[in-house]
């Protein structure tokens, strides 16, 4: 087939020099020594001036870390990472911490700006967008500014750096850090809780409804570094808050090391929203480079009525291994999960959601689209599972796969374990590929092959878009396309 | 005007030569019918001229208002006025027919130097062509054709054809799988789009369909070739004693 052919040739000449956030800023900045012993946990909880508590906490962590071993049960493959090699802490010489704009270095509002983020709020309520979002900067290992804090301190909601949090309000870091992803939980967040560096922390009062979305953009920008960055959201009792993280990372032939973990905790009636968009570094046309994306997000329903919503878009990384879930522990309890994960080049992605049932009548719904293109490899790998006791629990999962050109896979991996009778689970998965014959029908409209691709891909995806906060709709569509460019013949 | 000059086309993947020195012209304002046998090569004269993947031309021309279109993409070929209504249309979950309508009628219209419709302009015209035709456009608020029946895929492509406003119609099989009702429906439509600037290639299994769209002329493609070339009353003719004279066996 003609197309076909035209395909492969085409996925070969994709640069992903397309990638648009591949630029670099130089700055001067403050490092760790390369490796990593317990001297550099130390070295770390020193930079953060961090009390003893927190400084045991990672040093457990380490010692767990150490004993434990790689996983590999993942559909990833890729050369053994060596964790000697890395620098496990940087930070922009001239912040030590988040503090007002004005002392912040206008590099790095200028690069935060070439991102597409302003954190100057009057350059925020200049702009046409009527909602406004609070930022929460974050520059390698430290938090660089967050913009709303004033505003958000009138509603009682605290949005922080996690470095900050704990030296303000350790109270709630000690109540709820670890509660939902513990040390020992996987490889990566044994890591991650030995060396995590900076992340966001929330925390929305008793019956507050968060009067803005928060966000929190993360930026990769030392070479040989990686980022742990660590994110705890609490919604007390009847609270509300939208939530939205963007990544990015300039364009090196290395791989970089990206093992982030993000607890949420709702209480009570309280609701979660958490999107993401991601768009690390996927990599250049022969898989060289690119992000190893190994995140551990989980959210925990822990009061009754309460509902957790995950919505990410995943455009970048070379490898993605990641799997948002929820533990709906309170009756009642609702958890979602709504991705679209699209993979292009030589990109390798092994994502899914866990849906955990212990509270009665919980329920959730997955929405996962996967679109493989080039010579990439996407994977959907989920669990629904009910406790005996979890009666009365109910679940929707439709995992759709879409195939672009003949050379990707997708691979669908839902395991189902309902231990009570009770349990309505439901599951449908469907693989399709974009046909010749639909790309055909397009161009005969007049669509060229590329606006034909982003039109029946933008359709796939529709019932997802529809999740993300307005403010990012048509952002994404974008992203999607521009992820997909060079994809057809 | 169309001129199709000695056109020999043979599968890419295959041996498989189909056209085999196809001649034709149909002047603008022209209704032109082609009839012919399962395997003759009518469809692949249609997607030929739209410019489909899968087929080589290894000799002759497509020549459209004088200009060849053989080298030209299909969305290009759209641009100069190019349309295929569908024998089977395709489905695009997700989309709905107005995004679908909207996007190519605008791609088309940049092509073409026009401005843009905007949505509200862009409405107004579907409701005004849907009305033309007698068309209920309820349909295009659903994705593209998914879900539709035999009569609705037709009509949708019928409608897209007012829409997109061209010069070259060709029909491919558009009376298949359609009853009688609906057949009047899709026959009406394409009347109506009749015009002295408009050229018209009906390709049909059938006579019944050219009792509703009268062709000013019938066209017999047998073994890749036109074989016969006459007047409406050739339909009639065909109907009573079947392609076998042109095929050397019964059809």
């Amino acid at each position: 087939m003609a197309a076909v052919k035209e395909t492969i040739d085409q996925v070969k000449e994709i640069d992903v020099d397309q990638y648009k956030y591949g630029f670099e800023t130089k700055i001067e900045s403050v490092k760790a020594p390369k490796g990593l012993d317990e001297s550099t946990v130390r070295y770390i909880s020193a930079q953060k001036n961090e009390p003893q508590w927190m400084l045991d906490w990672r040093l457990d962590a380490f010692q767990r870390w150490k004993a434990m071993t790689e996983p590999t049960w993942a559909k990833v493959h890729y050369p053994k990472i060596d964790f000697q090699d890395q620098y496990y802490y940087s930070a922009p010489k001239s912040t030590t911490g988040p503090k007002s704009l004005d002392d912040v270095d206008p590099q790095l509002l200028e690069t935060y700006k070439k991102l597409g983020i302003p954190l100057r709020e009057q350059e925020m309520l200049a702009g046409v967008q009527s909602s406004r979002v609070a930022v929460d900067a974050v520059f390698d290992s430290v938090s660089v500014v967050t913009t709303f804090k004033d505003e958000l301190k009138k509603a009682g909601v605290i949005f922080c750096s996690f470095s900050e949090a704990v030296r303000e309000h350790p109270e709630l870091v000690k109540k709820y850090l670890g509660s939902v992803v513990p040390q020992s939980d996987n490889y990566y967040a044994a890591l991650n809780a030995a060396v995590f560096s900076d992340g966001s922390f929330v925390y929305i009062p008793e019956g507050v409804r968060c009067p803005m979305e928060l966000s929190t953009y993360f930026r990769i920008n030392e070479k040989n570094t990686g980022q742990f960055e660590r994110t705890l959201i609490i919604a007390d009792r009847g609270a509300y808050v939208s939530y939205l993280e963007g990544c990015t990372a300039p364009m090196r032939d290395e791989h970089q090391l990206h093992a982030a973990v993000v607890e949420l905790v709702a209480l009570d009636d309280a609701e979660i929203k958490y999107s993401t968009v991601q768009n690390w570094y996927p990599g250049d046309k022969n898989g060289k480079g690119g992000i190893y994306n190994f995140v551990t997000k989980r959210g925990d329903c822990r009061g009754h009525h309460s509902k957790i919503s995950w919505t990410q878009v995943e455009t970048g990384s070379a490898i993605t291994w990641k799997y948002p879930s929820c533990i709906l522990r309170g009756d009642y309890s609702r958890g979602e999960f709504y991705s679209i994960a699209v993979s292009n080049g030589y990109q390798q992605v092994d994502s899914g959601t866990k849906m955990i049932h212990l509270g009665k009548n919980s329920s959730s719904r997955i929405i996962s689209k996967g679109i493989a293109a080039g010579h990439s490899q996407n994977t959907y790998r989920g669990l629904v599972s009910a406790h005996r006791k979890a009666t009365g629990v109910r679940n929707f999962t439709n995992c759709d796969s879409l195939l672009i050109g003949d050379k990707c896979g997708a691979h669908t991996v839902p395991y189902i374990e309902a231990k009570n009778s009770s349990a309505h689970f439901e599951h449908e998965a469907t693989t399709s590929k974009i046909s010749d014959d639909t790309l055909f029908y397009c161009r005969q409209r007049g669509l060229t092959s590329e606006e034909a691709v982003a039109l029946v891909v933008n359709g796939f995806v529709r019932d997802v878009l529809q999740q993300l906060p307005m403010e990012f709709m048509a952002e994404t569509q974008k992203l999607i396309g521009i992820s997909l460019e060079g994809s057809v013949g | 005007m169309l001129e199709i000059k000695n056109l020999h086309v043979k599968l890419e993947d295959e041996d498989k030569v189909i056209l085999k020195g196809l001649s034709l012209t149909v002047p603008k304002g022209e209704v032109h019918a082609i009839m012919g046998p399962n395997g003759s090569g009518k469809s692949t004269l249609a997607y030929v001229l739209a410019g489909r993947d899968g087929y080589e031309v290894t000799d002759g021309d497509i020549l459209w208002n004088g200009e060849s279109i053989l080298d030209m993409e299909p969305d290009e070929r759209a641009a100069k006025g190019v349309f295929l209504a569908f024998q089977y249309p395709m489905e695009i979950p997700g989309v709905a027919g107005l995004t679908f309508l909207r996007t190519a009628t605008n791609a088309l219209r940049k092509k073409r130097g026009q401005d843009e419709l905007t949505t509200p302009a862009f409405l107004k015209l579907v409701k005004e062509k849907g009305a033309e035709l007698n068309i209920d456009i309820e349909m295009l608020k659903r994705p593209v054709n998914v879900g539709f029946s035999g009569g609705e895929k037709k009509r949708s492509e019928i409608l897209q054809m007012a829409l997109l406003e061209p010069t070259l119609c060709v029909l491919d099989e558009t009376d298949s799988g359609l009853d009688i009702d609906a057949l009047r429906v899709v026959s009406d439509g394409v009347n109506a789009l009749r015009n002295k600037d408009r050229a018209m290639l009906v390709i049909t299994h059938y006579q019944r369909l050219l009792n509703h769209i009268v062709p000013d002329k019938v066209h017999v493609l047998a073994d890749g070739k036109i074989q016969k070339t006459g007047g409406k009353e050739l339909a009639l003719e065909l109907e009573k004693s079947g392609y076998a004279d042109y095929t050397g066996k019964a059809a």
